[in-house]
């Protein structure tokens, strides 16, 4: 009984949060406010479903499953990923890079260095190296 | 020679531990096949992999693991509430940059990551000479406060990790 409260407890957040990423997903105004709804389903959303599942088969059908954690430690490791993707593109498609925060630092953000640029920096690197290379 | 052959000794750990939980049974054939496996990827993985990352401490890892998992519930909320009730008008997205201390590659990702599944904020872009990390927020008031925050309660613990 307290078993099953728990799992429908688990679902009814996960539903909710994945509602609410949908939601979000219509009604924030612009692409880069649009990627943080998505990161949030697939945390606490699917993160819910997901403990509800092994509540289940831990409980109910009496074996224990490791795809939980598995689901859960494939979806880390993605999810950042596409989201880093997305925002590149975006920075690609549709930003100036005045718009952005400067570095701090003496190079450019990397989607808006050319590739001139870092192969000329790059070269005059190697070029150094080489030379203490040879020096040492 | 054993370097030679197992390049990453902690990853062919984990490619083990997976295939076992992937088949969800441990038997013998299963292991064999893990650790083929486990030998195999990290030997054809090796060239894009060129260093070896250090990591300090268990512990610290663990507590860094929690903190993260509890910190995506908290902002899990905050961003549902932000979505649901405050106006677009009123949120106010920033860009931040966020001067790096850390200098490990795998550091660096481990922090943009965190940054990601943390509701709220997303890592965009790194500076070309990875020093800097730019980072959008969904609604922050107060820009140098999250900056503050994410320096001192994500990347100094990965600092005692990694370096």
């Amino acid at each position: 009984m307290i078993v099953d409260i728990l799992i429908a407890a688990c679902l009814v957040i996960s539903g909710i949060f994945g509602l609410v990423g949908s939601i979000g997903l219509i009604k924030l105004p612009d692409p880069m406010m649009r990627l943080h709804a998505p990161t949030k389903a697939t945390t606490l959303g699917v993160g819910g479903a997901l403990i509800a599942s092994m509540l289940y088969f831990h409980f109910v059908v009496g074996q224990f499953s490791f795809h939980e954690f598995m689901i859960v430690l494939f979806l880390f490791l993605t999810a950042p990923i596409t989201g880093h993707f997305i925002a590149k593109t975006h920075l690609h498609l549709g930003h100036r890079p005045e718009d952005l925060p400067p570095t701090g630092t003496d190079r450019p953000w990397a989607s808006y260095e050319s590739d001139e640029a870092r192969a000329a920096i790059e070269a005059a690197a190697e070029a150094e190296a080489e030379a203490a290379r040879k020096g040492g | 020679m054993l370097r030679r052959l197992l390049p990453h000794p902690l990853l062919t750990i984990l490619l083990i531990l997976v295939w076992q939980m992937l088949v969800n049974k441990v038997t013998p054939g299963n292991l064999v096949l893990g650790t083929i496996l486990g030998v195999l990827i990290p030997l054809i993985t090796a060239p894009y992999w060129p260093d070896i990352p250090r990591l300090r401490s268990l512990p610290r890892i663990v507590e860094y693991i929690v903190i993260v998992l509890w910190d995506i519930c908290v902002a899990n909320v905050q961003v549902a509430v932000i979505i649901l009730f405050k106006a677009n008008a009123n949120t106010r997205p920033a860009w931040v940059t966020i001067p790096l201390d850390l200098r490990t590659p795998e550091a660096i990702t481990v922090l943009a990551s965190t940054i990601t599944l943390t509701p709220g904020t997303v890592s965009s872009d790194l500076a070309a000479d990875g020093r800097s990390l730019l980072v959008h927020c969904l609604d922050a008031p107060d820009p140098d406060a999250v900056r503050d925050e994410i320096k001192a309660r994500y990347e100094r613990r990965l600092m005692e990790i990694f370096e």
